[in-house]
């Protein structure tokens, strides 16, 4: 009996230390969603249910490590104990209990998370190699970087160009999977203004660790501003039009402007240059190779570079596209 | 020269590059017949590799007594091998015992591997910014660094169960030895041909291979794909022989509930991998088939879904984590006995609770798709199945816990690692209810915390467990002890570097930080994180490389243990180390129950004429 009472004291003891260390941890990102708070507290739910139960298991184990172990001079065997059908009973049934409680707060939760907002702002998340694209339909308005107003939900319909990719921002909590040739959904209502990262969660390729985009929230105010700005500056000029495209496109992650080295070549100095190719041959980056590259690059690939890492933009881009990303790469010189 | 080019293993690789030769070759004429350029990588490639592992076996000399067999011809039915000395161990063995100690060889080779890429791309991760390795070098590290690993362990397993099961039920081989032998040979090629994607341009899909990226990835995929449809040959064959061994060939009076209960556990892991692996191999060779045949299962443009990939991979891949697990745990409750000098806690309740965990695993696939974009409302039957998982998971560590309740408990190195495997998979296992609830799921899928949890299963309910059982029975196999010392400091070594490593690895992906990325935001500011794990990953495998010196070492000059030094009630303990060839001399009938310790005057078995 004795035994029983110092290893209940214990585990209270054990649970609390638990908690109090988990709970001041800082094991979360800042909370800035309305899904998230949600989120959160069936957390908070697991973080006391793991420290109760680890205490209970790690305490008695070690408990009895300690105090039952064979001291110096003991012979024989343990006590001859085979099993206890009550006690059995009792330790299915109750985590069965906790198991239905578990299940019915993580429907609530979810049903939370899913809450739907009618007068949701609508945005088409496109999703590619390496690079995220947000489209407002209501605003004809398309660009790299998304911009969410506050305390407003938006609902963001995805869908990929190419491989499976995944939208998460971690202090929104939520995450989705953007799936080639079917639209997957996700609601979001950020809560706190600021700038965050929308980062790529599902393998999709060589640069995956850099399929980042910028998700910025603001206040309604500025994003009526901003909407104006996007709205006025259709860019006429096709350098400055390619630039644009380079950065919507994610190009830049692999291809720098200055010279460094990155996955793919440079695009500095590159513009009728003389470029060595893989097999041996070289060639000189005029219009005609640049174009083809943009639209076949696994012909030509340039020596000490990778093949089949850039995907193809045939069916991505059109011609005055294509024609726009070229100038800016001559402009380049 | 001459004794080399007797071992089957050198005879099986020579026949291997001349069966893969032979199987381009094949490709290239038939090309050549059908007007078509002669050279194409893939078609060739794939079916050399097909080739290649089909002229192994041959050229090994597996299927040498199948052949004589159809022919008519007489075959020995157990053969005396115990005069081949060491040599045995290189090519075709039908005794159990000696396919047990292959598959552990092959395992701590492929761990060394699997563990080896695991280092490398640890030590990239260290600083920011890409420092030796390309992004594609990175990912195929990362992904034959899991890949390779989970081959380990399914060969872990078997060689654990290949050695004991025979022992422990009082048989003199496995049901089908020459199914055995085949079995343990096949993983062979399977693990050249995985390993050989490296060389073919790697591939950056993860262990997973999801499609479309698995259909656009360079060539190696193939490789990936080839090398662990044929491993699988190694699962689904060796659980059919353990199950017949296990319903056949038990000794006289070992009823059901009078097996050793690491029996228990190796049926309800056969059962799965019996009837599940089909599905890992079937998801992989339809995406070998899209890309070589353009079969557009996968693909969307072609009436095809990704997501239905991601259904056929996880019937088998979650199962497949109770198929690494079971055993170990299997272990736990086989040991924890014999160190606590106590009976099993509520023995049936534990027999069973093996069996629920198959059942049940069965049924939860869904809930590594739960970002996935897959019919919404399936997110809650799956939700409420995963959380079931806990119920017989946790009547295990209620049993064990009473189990060392009121014993006599002794520390020897296996109960060091038993008692590291009892709490790290007890980490692993609560960290696995937020995975289950689908809306904590959204923050933690596909983030480090899915990483720390998993290696927490997976040490705990492998890893460990395997340490535990060779340094149990490693006297059995070679008559002479693990050194103490050594193994001390293997277990100093390895645990507590295992416990802060995966406790970061959960603390960053709660915090922000994704899987199987090459590089990381600087902005996070977790390049200290990155930084310790890097370094517990080195004492991990100092621990690990500590362990292999010891077995090796130890063969020849370890402390001679001939008796029953664990004090075991079980069978093969009764009788001197090493074992006979064909096990037993004399036959042995069940008496009593396995884990009475603590009754005065009980046995477990008697032998004839005692």
């Amino acid at each position: 009996m004795k035994h029983f009472l110092i290893v209940a004291v214990l585990v209270i003891i054990s649970t609390f230390l638990v908690y109090f260390g988990l709970a001041h941890a800082g094991l979360f990102p800042a909370q800035a969603s309305t899904q998230a708070v949600y989120i959160d507290q069936l957390f908070q739910i697991h973080i006391k249910l793991i420290s109760f139960l680890f205490s209970l298991i790690v305490v008695i184990l070690f408990y009895s490590l300690i105090v039952f172990r064979k001291k110096k001079g003991e012979t024989g065997d343990g006590a001859y104990i085979t099993g206890n059908t009550n006690l059995e009973i009792i330790w299915t049934v109750i985590p069965i209990m906790i198991v239905i409680y578990l299940a019915y707060v993580g429907a609530y939760t979810l049903g939370e998370v899913r809450q739907i907002d009618q007068s949701a702002l609508q945005v088409k998340v496109t999703a590619g190699q390496w690079y995220w694209q947000f489209a407002y339909p209501d605003y004809s308005i398309s660009t790299n970087e998304l911009y969410l107003p506050l305390n407003r939900q938006v609902d963001l319909q995805m869908t990929s160009k190419d491989v499976i990719h995944s939208f998460w921002v971690p202090e929104f909590r939520v995450k989705q999977d953007i799936v080639p040739g079917q639209t997957t959904e996700l609601r979001i209502t950020p809560t706190i203004a600021g700038d965050y990262k929308v980062r790529c969660a599902e393998l999709c390729g060589a640069s995956h660790a850099y399929m980042e985009g910028l998700v910025r929230v603001v206040n309604q105010v500025d994003f009526d501003a901003w909407v104006k700005t996007q709205q006025s500056t259709a860019v006429q000029d096709p350098v400055l039009r390619g630039q644009q495209l380079v950065n919507q496109y994610g190009c830049t992650t692999c291809h720098s402007q200055d010279g460094s080295q990155k996955i793919g070549p440079t695009w500095l100095h590159l513009a009728d240059s003389k470029v060595p190719l893989a097999g041996g041959k070289s060639v000189t980056a005029d219009k005609a190779y640049l174009v083809s590259s943009i639209l076949e690059p696994n012909l030509d690939v340039v020596k000490g570079f990778p093949s089949s890492v850039m995907p193809s933009f045939k069916d991505t881009l059109d011609q005055t596209q294509v024609e726009a990303i070229v100038a800016f790469i001559q402009s380049l010189k | 020269m001459k004794k080399i080019l007797s071992l089957g293993l050198v005879r099986g690789l020579i026949w291997q590059v001349l069966g893969t030769a032979l199987g381009i070759g094949f490709v290239c004429l038939v090309r050549l017949l059908m007007h078509l350029p002669v050279w194409k990588a893939e078609p060739a490639v794939v079916f050399g590799a097909l080739t290649g592992a089909i002229f192994f076996l041959i050229g090994l000399g597996v299927f040498r007594d199948w052949y004589r067999m159809a022919m008519g011809q007489a075959v020995e039915e157990m053969p005396d091998e115990s005069g081949l000395g060491w040599i045995r161990y290189f090519g075709v063995s039908l005794d159990h015992k000696v396919i047990g100690i292959q598959y552990m060889v092959l395992a701590l080779v492929l761990m060394s591997v699997g563990g080896i890429f695991a280092l490398i791309f640890r030590t990239e991760l260290v600083e920011t910014g890409m420092q030796f390795l390309t992004m594609i070098e990175y990912n195929t590290l990362m992904s034959l660094h899991g890949m390779v690993m989970i081959i380990s362990i399914l060969v872990g397993i078997a060689a654990i169960m290949n050695y004991t099961i025979p022992l422990l039920i009082g048989a003199s081989d496995m049901a089908f030895p020459r199914l055995n032998a085949f079995s343990f040979w096949i993983a062979v090629p399977a693990g050249l041909i995985l390993l050989s994607s490296m060389a073919l341009g790697g591939f950056d899909t993860g262990w997973t291979g999801y499609p479309p990226l698995s259909v656009r990835a360079p060539l190696g995929m193939q490789m990936f794909f080839l090398g662990v449809a044929l491993a699988g040959f190694t699962s689904i064959l060796g659980s059919v022989n353990i199950l017949a061994t296990i319903i056949r060939l038990r000794a006289k009076g070992m009823t059901p509930f009078r097996m050793p209960i690491f029996i228990w556990a190796s049926i309800a892991t056969s059962m799965i991998s019996l009837t599940a692996t089909q599905l890992i191999g079937l998801s992989f060779e339809m995406v070998m088939f899209q890309r070589l045949f353009g079969m557009g299962f996968f693909d969307p443009v072609k009436g095809g879904n990704p997501i239905l990939f991601q259904h056929l991979f996880w019937f088998y891949s979650h199962p497949a984590v109770y198929v690494f697990v079971l055993p170990g745990l299997g272990i736990i409750s086989e040991l924890l006995p014999v160190f606590a000098r106590k009976p099993l806690f509520g023995y049936k309740w534990v027999a069973m609770s093996s069996l629920g965990i198959a059942l049940v695993g069965f049924l939860v696939w869904g809930h590594h798709m739960f970002a996935s974009g897959m019919a919404e409302y399936l997110r809650v039957p799956f939700m409420y199945s995963t959380l079931l998982v806990a119920v017989p998971t946790g009547v295990k560590f209620f049993s064990w816990v009473a189990t060392v309740w009121k014993g006599k408990i002794t520390f020897p190195v296996p109960m060091l690692f038993i008692v590291a495997a009892v709490v790290v998979f007890l980490l692993g296992g609560l960290t696995g209810p937020p995975n289950a609830t689908v809306a904590t799921d959204l923050h933690l899928t596909d983030t480090y915390f899915i990483v720390g949890h998993f290696h927490d299963t997976l040490f705990g309910g492998f890893m460990f467990p395997f340490f535990a059982a060779v340094y149990f029975w490693y006297p059995k196999m070679t008559g002479r002890k693990l050194d103490d010392k050594l193994g001390k400091l293997h277990f100093w070594l390895v645990t507590p570097a295992f416990f802060v490593l995966s406790t970061l690895m959960m603390r960053i992906g709660l915090l922000g930080i994704r899987r199987r990325i090459a590089d990381y935001d600087p902005a996070l500011n977790f390049q200290s994180d990155h930084l310790v794990m890097t370094i517990t990953g080195f004492l991990i495998a100092l621990g690990v490389g500590v362990f292999i010196i010891n077995l090796i070492r130890s063969a020849k000059h370890g402390e001679l243990a001939t008796g029953n030094i664990w004090n075991s009630r079980s069978p093969e303990w009764q009788v001197p180390s090493p074992m006979p060839m064909h096990n037993y001399e004399k036959p042995f009938e069940v008496v009593g129950e396995p884990y009475d310790y603590g009754l005065p005057g009980s046995v477990y078995v008697k032998f004839e004429g005692e």
